[in-house]
């Protein structure tokens, strides 16, 4: 046999064919895109019919799913779109497998983030972990962010607490449980606790997209802390000189700051046109703040 | 000067063997040999001799390891030249959920006969082979002589000017064989070109031409079956019965065989009449005297007891 | 060319008579008792489930033909040796390759077909009546037809140099890959480094993008899919089992066969 065969076959038709393969590839990405949303939705709405058709294999459908939870999230996270489809992804993925801890620590903090940062639905946030706790009661973790989404998107001080305090009950329930739950019934919501409870979801989490969550969260808190010291600074100058400074630099001069304060990125803060302390809108946490209107 | 119908040139196949096929066994050696237009050629040789091989390598179900074979003067890769040619490969087998007839209609769509066409020579061929009254049953209920039959019946179903068929009588009852014979004998009668292949003696002294016997991969000879079994000495052979008492036979009956009560005794043609007269003069009573004629068997074991080892391999890998 | 078709139409005969159709049997129970079924158990939501549950069956039994079948095509008549009187014909092998592939593409088609009419039965059963968007299911019939010929291509292609065992995990491998060329375009994000999220998309684009061809859901909804996506799909089905059945040939014109 001649070796004429193999060579037409490696010189023309693998990379002539698979051009013609890469460039069809492009148009029907364009044009699958517009239904692929209508895809995801229809296998979403009846996880119960999903779950009968995945057999014993749901756990594994499941874990699918979990994966396009994440991917669908990291997409769309990065060019800050709407995260419409997250609730009823994570609704499928939790049907199909009852136990998938990570998919209900997932989604308490992305469903409840207000847009764009997560999809703004703290009620869904609610009857996810909600569901997640009755399939799996000894896991105190949940009652955790249940008591967080109370706290942080419901702002419902009372329901954080019993939260909180139903949690600290399930065995080896983190003992602050209580504590905390004692201080939010007391002071309401203060800085301080907000960093306690950001701390706690960052080192508690592995999961790279919550411990990011929580980061910015506690470097924003951080600015936070800064600006209200800050504005206590500019108070102190217009007691002292009867106006308000315009810019950092008055209060360096008159002595009252020794250098200028900057934000964790390293970039200083400045004074806005209403006399208060801000950030930066060079800082790249300018961006985060506004996305995350934090509370 | 013709071409001849097949013209093999240096042909050689190693088959690869062992573990992970990292070595090579080879299976056919440098075979070099023509088949002339018109004639029936008989490729003789033990099994495992590299007959199948050889046939297999023509029609191109294998590729040759160097060498190269030309069928009516044209590259076996080229296969066009299968219009020409029938093939009837070692214990046939067909796709069993086909009726005879079926099948032999399937392989005629492949030479471009028309329906009609087609139809008509299915039956003459099932005629032909002795299949008429099982043309309608699937395939799948066929014996061996049957399906041997049938793929007879397709390697001629288109005419072809050369006919190679592996083993064409394996598997066939005594009446099968005499009818498998006078189809080959019809064959060579048309001027067709035939090479077939046999471990079967008898069958290839009455159809061929020329033999070609093939041991161990390698061709040992080629000629006119006498010619080939002329190169053995000749000699009469003289059965006698004789007293063991007498003095005078005693020199005789040193030289023969005995077997039973009588003797046999191998002399050459010339001496025949000097041994007769000296037998009679001794008082044995001669009950017959015949030509011994080599066979070709005996040429054939000859040929295989010249290397003890590689028949013992050949058995081996035979079965 | 009428080599070609001899080949395909005894491949057809031959699936027809080793009884390949009996799974048709299997698919009209399923719907009529779903069709049943469904009428009972939900609200609103019957077609879309009627829908979503044919066309999965039609797409799964297809596959599953597809594979099994298609592995044997080849390896089948190399075990028993029916190809060695077939190959002494004036017949080459990339004719008798390309024959079997259209001969199973057939039988699948009037399989799938059966099917089709099958689930438009149900339909109408709880339906009552069609409309003009499920004209759509016939769309995404179609695709699961486009993307069945592909595997069939990948069963004949694998079949050719090993064992049918291995040739079914490899088809089915390859499937399974197929499924996931989303993801792995999309790698972005996570921890991995670029030269891998490079590689991912480069075989992203060599290995059979199955998720091209699935429009069921908008098929269940009842929305239109872009005619230009039909004529893309089909090209791109063309093309790719043209490129496979290429491969293939070249690999089985030079084996020894048995
Ligand atoms: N497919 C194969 N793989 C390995 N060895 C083979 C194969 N086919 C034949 N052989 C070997 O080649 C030799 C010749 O075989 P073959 O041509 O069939 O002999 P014959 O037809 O004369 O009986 C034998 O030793 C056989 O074992
Ligand atoms: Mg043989």
């Amino acid at each position: 046999m001649s070796r004429k065969p193999i060579a037409i076959l490696v010189l023309f038709v693998l990379p002539l064919g698979f051009a013609g393969i890469w460039r069809l590839q492009h148009s029907i990405d364009t044009q699958l895109a517009g239904l692929r949303e209508e895809r995801d939705e229809v296998l979403l709405t009846s996880p119960k019919v999903m779950k009968a058709l995945s057999l014993e294999y749901a756990p594994l459908t499941a874990d699918i799913y979990w994966t396009r939870v994440v991917q669908y999230y990291g997409s769309r996270h990065e060019r800050a779109e709407h995260l419409d489809n997250l609730w009823p992804l994570l609704d499928l993925a939790t049907t199909l497998d009852p136990n998938l801890i990570p998919a209900y620590r997932f989604g308490s903090t992305f469903l409840a983030e207000p847009k764009p940062a997560g999809a703004g639905q703290p009620e869904h946030a609610v009857e996810l972990i909600r569901r997640g706790i009755r399939e799996n009661p000894e896991y105190w973790r949940l009652y955790q962010d249940l008591g967080n989404v109370y706290y942080f998107a419901l702002k419902d001080n009372e329901k954080a607490a019993e939260a909180y305090v139903e949690g600290s009950k399930a065995p080896g329930a983190a003992s602050w449980m209580k504590l905390m739950a004692a201080r939010i019934v007391e002071r309401g919501d203060t800085l301080e606790t907000s960093r306690y409870l950001w701390t706690e979801i960052y080192q508690s989490s592995q999961d790279p997209s919550i411990r990011e969550n929580a980061k910015v969260h506690l470097i924003l808190l951080k600015t936070d802390d800064d600006l209200q010291h800050l504005d206590a600074l500019l108070d102190e100058y217009e007691k002292k000189t009867g106006r308000r400074a315009a810019n950092i630099r008055e209060l360096v001069q008159a002595g009252i700051l020794s250098g200028f304060p900057a934000d964790p990125e390293g970039v200083p803060y400045v004074i806005g046109e209403s006399g208060q302390a801000e950030l930066n809108p060079k800082s790249p946490l300018f961006e985060k703040e506004k996305m995350y209107r934090r509370f | 000067m013709t071409v001849p119908a097949i013209q093999i040139e240096d042909l050689t196949k190693d088959y690869p063997a062992g573990f992970l096929n990292t070595k090579k066994k080879r299976s056919l050696e440098s075979l070099t040999m023509q088949v002339e237009e018109g004639e029936a050629f008989g490729f003789l040789g033990p099994n495992g001799a590299g007959k199948s091989t050889t046939m297999k390598l023509l029609m191109g179900i294998i590729f040759p390891t160097s060498g190269s074979a030309k069928i009516l003067g044209r590259p076996i890769s080229d296969v066009e030249m299968h219009k020409d040619i029938g093939y009837l490969p070692e214990q046939p087998y067909f796709y069993d959920y086909l009726t005879a007839s079926e099948l032999l209609d399937y392989f005629a769509r492949f030479y471009g006969f028309s329906a009609a066409e087609r139809k008509a020579r299915v039956e003459k061929m099932l005629k032909k082979v002795g299949l008429e009254t099982a043309g309608k049953i699937q395939l799948r209920k066929y014996s061996k002589g049957m399906l041997q039959r049938v793929g007879l019946a397709q390697a001629i179903l288109h005419q072809p000017k050369v006919v190679i068929l592996d083993e064409p009588m394996s598997g066939l009852d005594p009446i099968g064989r005499r009818e498998v014979r006078d189809i080959i004998l019809e064959l060579k009668r048309d001027g067709r070109t035939i090479l077939f292949s046999t471990h079967i003696l008898t069958d290839a002294e009455m159809l061929c031409d020329r033999v070609g016997v093939i041991v161990g991969g390698k061709l040992q000879g080629v000629g006119r079956p006498d010619e080939i079994v002329g190169l053995k000495a000749q000699g009469m052979e003289i059965l006698f019965e004789a007293d063991t008492g007498n003095a005078k036979t005693a020199a005789i009956l040193a030289k023969a065989a005995k077997s039973g009560s009588r003797y046999a005794l191998h002399v050459p043609e010339e001496s025949l009449y000097l041994t007769l007269d000296e037998l009679k003069a001794a008082g044995a009573k001669i009950t017959s005297v015949a030509q011994i004629k080599p066979t070709l068997e005996e040429y054939f074991m000859h040929l295989v007891e010249k290397d003890r080892a590689q028949a013992a391999a050949i058995e081996v890998h035979g079965k | 060319m009428s080599r070609i078709l001899s080949v395909a139409l005894n491949t057809f005969r031959e699936a027809v008579r080793d009884r390949v159709l009996y799974n048709l049997v299997f698919f009209a129970l399923l719907m009529m008792v779903a069709a049943v079924f469904v009428g009972q158990i939900s609200l609103g939501i019957e077609s879309t489930i009627i829908v979503s549950l044919g066309l999965s069956a039609i797409s799964i039994i297809g596959l599953l033909i597809a594979v099994f079948i298609g592995v044997g095509l080849v390896s089948k008549e190399m075990e028993k040796r029916t190809l060695y009187a077939l190959l002494a014909k004036p017949v080459r092998r990339w004719e008798f390759l390309v024959g079997k592939f259209g001969g199973l593409v057939l039988t699948l088609t009037v399989n799938t077909m059966a099917m089709a009419a099958g689930l438009f039965l149900a339909l109408l059963f709880v339906k009552h009546s069609f409309e003009a968007s499920d004209a759509t299911i016939l769309i995404a019939v179609y695709f699961i037809l486009l993307k069945i010929a592909i595997v069939v291509s990948l069963a004949l292609l694998f079949s050719c140099f090993t064992s049918p065992l291995l040739a079914i995990l490899f088809t089915a491998g390859l499937y399974v890959a197929g499924l996931f060329i989303h993801e792995m375009r999309n790698l972005s994000g996570s921890k991995v480094s670029p030269a891998v999220q490079a590689f991912f998309s480069w075989i992203s684009y060599i290995l059979p993008n199955f998720e091209n061809f699935n429009v069921m859901a908008a098929a269940a909804h009842g929305k239109a899919v872009p005619g230009i996506l039909i004529l893309q799909n089909t090209a791109y089905a063309a093309i790719y089992c043209a490129i496979v059945l290429a491969a293939a040939s070249v690999v089985f014109s030079r084996r020894n066969l048995k």
